[in-house]
């Protein structure tokens, strides 16, 4: 089995979830992406310890779960809050940041 | 094609991961292009799905489980309850990309060039021996409780401050 | 009685000495958990825990003593009596320049905290002489200001909290005390910055309190980034070296003996001392990072008391003295005549003590005075007199203390809860006498009167700093002596004599409303809140009740007789002898055979040659097999005529202070009357000095507005511009650069460059401007898009 394949498999799906970062409008959908990105990650973490026949990648791979789940609830909690105050998750329409 | 064949490959492996892998790649494209949030979920379950299957290839037996019920039991559930919370069209809309979506175009694509070809440059020869079976899950206790033990500490104070953030967060008063 | 005595000499206090800090967090738990149930509301946990923990305190100080006056006997019989005075009345140990005194080990124990990565985390006790001092001072004081803080805030709607937050801070301050590594050091260190945080905003509805304990907060805390980085610095320094000898890079005692090996590297020990130093600057308020303190007396007085005068500000010169060795060495402390403590010291003392005398709030003098002191040990530390500046922490606790709990007890029964010493106070001097009489004793110890105790702290520091080879700085030493004599005169004429002004005058404000709106009433804390109710019953100035006036005279009469622990006019150095770490270099296993039985007295040490100030720890390095654990000082010796210019200075700050003080705020019509008025120039110092330097001008006008200014100006661009299209844009810049032509052609060449150079500013300002839209989604494609720019960057550099 060749090595690249992992890594190439995680780096489009890396690339991907970024263009759904920078390109949807949606508070919901960009979080998704996010997964996405997270879950490229942990297909090189998992590559790599199958590469030096390693336990580390796993429980590494297992930490990056545990946060992502921590991250889709604060998220998605964020979500309903500003959904709740503005009847909307579209995020162009936050711009309070705006310098 | 010939290198698929080489004598020290397991075409088996190699085939099965190409499928899992164009279907996975399809289904990520529809997740950020599909005009239904719904759909985007649904698409974003086979992904997950798929990325549990690629860790059952790479003998990960123990995050692949792991992968399958944290991501598509919990968190597609959260996913689903919070697209229904808040009140998503169920059926397509327009309006779910940005005006400036474009720019995420040559941003994605120069992002992957750039990984590819190092990826390609580095690892383009190397191959992976067939493990002999899957991680022995006392491997993973045995770094989770030793060098892993202060993140994994730390892991679980992040989850309860999550929890209790998202409950603080998303109360009604 | 033989139980007790069974266990004093069982050296039981000192092993446990850990508990110390345990009563007190475990009282903290209790407190937030049951304190609103209680009847007291809390507060008797905390008094019962500090009490508690001075019991423990109390008995591990008599068998230090007791340790040390053994290991001093060394083989003789050591002598009866908890105190042995006998003993050290005797100079046996002390000799003129330098102690050949025998060594003491100090108690130390460490149990595993955490492991990672094969690297131990301990927690621990490290009990010598300067830790057993401060668990003393810390638990006395904490007990002191928890009695007199049942009166003072009885009735407030946050009373359990209070408590809570007293008895955690005290819990906090002792773990550092106490602490055996670095690790437990910051852990103890950043609770205080936590309490001090809570506590100086205990009443945040008021802005002007949120905002002081804000500032309070962050300033500190970059400070303390300091002290993380130093501790990373001196661990990877020290590491090696200690794991060789069975202890790790974080132990206190591993990185004094690293420091004094002779293996340490010097630029290792510089820059870590740099940065440890640092941390220490944020947290005693020393010069350039001074601006919270004085702002921290938005605190109720007796969080200013404990917290922001004699205990949790000292931190910071703790931490210098505690780790001494790596600025003893990195500094080159003997051996130069100016270094960063004594420069950063120097200016401290000079310019807090000018900045006391524009205040009209007598908390801020107070806190001026303090940051003014701070100084003073720091710079006794930076000019190796390391005993005279803790002697000075010793000192300063008691009578900065109840100067504090005296202005408080002024403002609470005097002056109707206003600390402004010009509208609210004058003449109270007979209405409270106890008050009075407490408040005249501390500011003669401040002042360094001879025969009060601050006389022989502060004068053994300017003394020992041209022993040392600092004349400049013996100079700064003795200006700053009588700046303090002048402005504490200045202060007490205000308070306590003169006519009655306001409130003391028996003038009631009848709305609170009318204090809050005067012009200051933004700038000093309020006690008023919760007071209300009970108060209106007293009519004009009176005498405290006794819950403030026992610790008051408990307190002053230690501002009298502290002193004379180490007073060399009489001939005592029972402080020198109980607090000053011995250098002299020990056998090596001393490093870790102290682990879980450390308290084998007296280990064998190593004869320590006698006579040069060039020779012993610190000055060679220990021979082999043998570890020195804290350089080998010498100290001035005493003598009448060398203390008379200090004498002398002080005597004239007062009598020049008192001679204006009258002359100005009293009744009788004097040309100096309204001089800031009439004279430009000394109108300018004034204002100069009311503005506090201009510092929190620099900090907050410049600095920040440097920052959000131009940001400002791009949000206004992109409104202006991007609707506009590119066809304005194009022409505008056209214009602009037609413009920057025409000027610079036309213009002078002076002219012509400032212009130019605003320009550029602005328009680098505008090329940016694009970048702040406030859309997440553009935020993100510009952090992945740089990503990979910098990768391909990086890519390319490496090809």
């Amino acid at each position: 089995m060749y090595a690249v394949n992992f890594l190439i498999l995680g780096a489009l799906l890396f690339a991907l979830g970024v263009f759904g970062v920078i390109a949807r409008r949606n508070a919901v959908m960009v979080l998704m992406s996010i997964e996405l990105i997270l879950n490229a990650v942990n297909v090189n973490l998992i590559a790599f310890a199958l590469m030096n026949d390693s336990a580390e990648g796993h429980v590494f791979a297992l930490y990056v779960i545990a946060v992502a789940a921590a991250e889709v609830g604060v998220g998605l909690a964020m979500v309903l809050m500003i959904y709740r105050n503005r009847r909307s998750i579209a995020l162009d329409e936050l711009s309070a940041l705006k310098g | 094609m010939s290198a698929l064949f080489a004598a020290d490959v397991n075409v088996a492996q190699n085939v099965g991961f190409y499928i899992i892998a164009a279907v996975m790649l399809y289904g990520a494209v529809r997740i950020v292009s599909t005009r239904n949030v719904v759909h985007a979920a649904l698409w974003l379950v086979l992904v997950l799905g798929g990325v549990a299957a690629q860790y059952v290839l790479a003998a990960a037996e123990f995050v692949a489980v792991s992968q399958v019920m944290v991501y598509i039991g919990a968190v597609m559930v959260l996913f689903l309850f919070g697209i229904m919370l808040t009140r998503a069209t169920i059926g397509s809309e327009d309006g779910l990309n940005n005006r400036g979506w474009g720019l995420g175009i040559p941003v994605a694509l120069l992002l992957a060039g750039t990984m590819i070809w190092v990826i390609v440059d580095e690892y383009g020869s190397s191959v992976i021996e067939s493990p002999d079976g899957p991680m022995p899950t006392t491997a993973l206790s045995d770094v989770f409780l030793r060098e892993g033990l202060v993140p994994f500490l730390a892991l679980s104070f992040v989850l309860l401050a999550a929890a209790i953030g998202a409950i603080v967060l998303a109360r009604k008063d | 009685m033989s139980m007790l005595a069974a266990t004093l000499s069982s050296g039981w206090f000192l092993e446990n000495a850990w508990l110390i800090p345990l009563i007190p967090a475990i009282g903290f738990v209790l407190i937030i958990l049951f304190g609103k149930r209680m009847p007291q509301g809390g507060s008797e946990v905390g008094l019962v825990s500090m009490a508690a923990s001075l019991a423990i305190a109390i008995g591990a100080t008599v068998q230090w003593i007791q340790r040390v006056n053994s290991a001093s006997a060394e083989g003789e019989h050591a002598l009866g009596g908890f105190f042995g005075f006998a003993r050290a009345i005797v100079p046996t140990a002390t000799e003129e320049g330098g102690h050949s005194a025998a060594f003491v080990e100090p108690v130390v124990r460490t149990w595993t905290w955490w492991q990672s990565g094969g690297l131990e985390f301990g927690v621990g006790q490290h009990i010598d002489g300067l830790a057993i001092m401060l668990l003393l001072l810390v638990t006395f004081i904490s007990l002191l200001v928890q009695i007199y803080s049942t009166e003072y805030v009885s009735g407030d709607r946050r009373f359990t909290h209070f408590f809570a937050a007293l008895t955690l801070f005290s819990a906090g301050m002792l773990v550092m005390v106490l602490a055996e590594n670095m690790i437990q050091l910051i852990l103890g260190w950043e609770i205080m910055g936590l309490c001090s945080f809570m506590l100086i905003g205990h009443w945040w509805e008021e802005t002007a309190n949120s905002k002081a304990a804000l500032k309070a907060f962050f300033t500190v805390r970059v400070g303390d980034v300091g002290l993380l980085v130093g501790t990373a610095v001196i661990f990877f320094g020290a590491n090696d070296w200690a794991v060789e000898r069975g202890s790790n890079g974080f132990s206190i005692r591993a990185i004094s003996a690293w420091a004094l090996s002779g293996e340490a590297s010097n630029s290792v020990l510089f820059w870590g001392g740099v940065a440890l130093f640092i941390a220490a600057i944020g947290k005693s308020g020393q010069f350039p990072l001074h601006t919270w303190l004085p702002d921290a007396m938005a605190g109720p007085t007796p969080v200013s008391s404990l917290l922001h005068s004699s205990t949790m500000v000292v931190a910071g010169v703790f931490l210098v003295a505690r780790v001494y060795p790596v600025f003893f060495v990195g500094f080159d402390i003997l051996d130069t005549a100016v270094n960063l403590i004594t420069i950063i010291g120097g200016i401290t003392i000079i310019a807090a003590a000018a900045l006391a005398f524009v205040q009209d709030d007598i908390k801020k003098v107070l806190a001026y005075s303090t940051v003014s002191q701070l100084g003073y040990m720091m710079l006794g530390l930076g000019v190796g007199a390391w005993l005279p500046a803790v002697f000075h922490i010793f000192t300063h606790a008691f009578f900065k203390c109840a100067l504090f709990l005296a202005a408080g007890s002024v403002s609470h029964s005097g002056s109707h809860h206003s600390f402004d010493m010009k509208k609210d106070m004058g003449g109270l001097a007979r209405k409270m006498p106890v008050t009075a009489t407490t408040w005249m004793i501390s500011t003669a110890a401040l002042c360094g009167i001879p025969f009060f105790s601050g006389f022989f702290s502060k004068d053994e520091i300017i003394d020992n700093a041209s022993h040392n080879g600092y004349q400049f700085f013996y100079w700064v030493g003795l200006i700053g002596a009588a700046m303090t004599a002048a402005y504490m005169t200045r202060a007490t004429y205000l308070t306590f004599f003169g006519k009655a002004r306001g409130a003391a005058a028996g003038e009631h404000h009848d709305d609170h409303a009318d204090d809050h709106a005067d012009d200051h009433g933004a700038d000093h804390g309020h006690d008023a809140h919760g007071h209300d109710d009970h108060h209106d019953a007293h009519a004009g100035p009176h005498e405290s009740p006794w819950r403030i006036t026992a610790p008051l005279v408990i307190l002053a009469t230690l501002a009298i007789f502290s002193g004379y622990l180490n007073a060399p006019a009489v001939g005592t150095h029972y402080f020198t002898d109980w607090v000053e770490p011995v250098g002299v270099a020990v056998e090596a296993d001393a490093l870790h055979s102290a682990g879980d039985e450390g308290h084998a007295l007296g280990l064998a040490a190593v004869t320590a040659e006698e006579g040069g100030y060039s020779e012993g720890c610190g000055f060679s390095d220990p021979a082999e097999g043998t570890v020195c654990y804290a350089p080998k000082l010498s100290h001035a010796v005493f003598s009448w005529s060398k203390a008379a210019p200090s004498i002398l200075l002080v005597a004239f700050g007062i009598s020049i202070s008192a001679w204006l003080s009258m002359g100005v705020f009293g009744d009788r019509r004097n040309p100096l009357k309204g001089l800031t008025s009439r004279s430009g120039i000394a109108r300018r110092g004034h204002a100069f000095l009311v503005n506090k330097y201009y510092l929190d001008h620099l900090y907050e006008g410049v600095i920040v507005r440097a920052v959000a200014y131009p940001m400002a100006k791009a949000a206004y661009w992109i409104n202006q511009n991007i609707l506009d299209g590119i066809v304005n844009g194009v022409g505008r810049s056209g214009r602009s650069t037609g413009e920057w032509v025409y000027r610079n052609l036309d213009q002078r060449v002076v002219d012509g460059a400032v212009n130019a150079s605003g320009f550029i500013a602005s328009e680098t300002g505008h090329a940016l401007q694009p970048v702040q839209s406030g859309k997440v989604n553009q935020y993100g494609a510009l952090l992945f898009g740089a990503a990979t720019v910098g990768a391909i960057v990086l890519i390319l550099v490496n090809i």
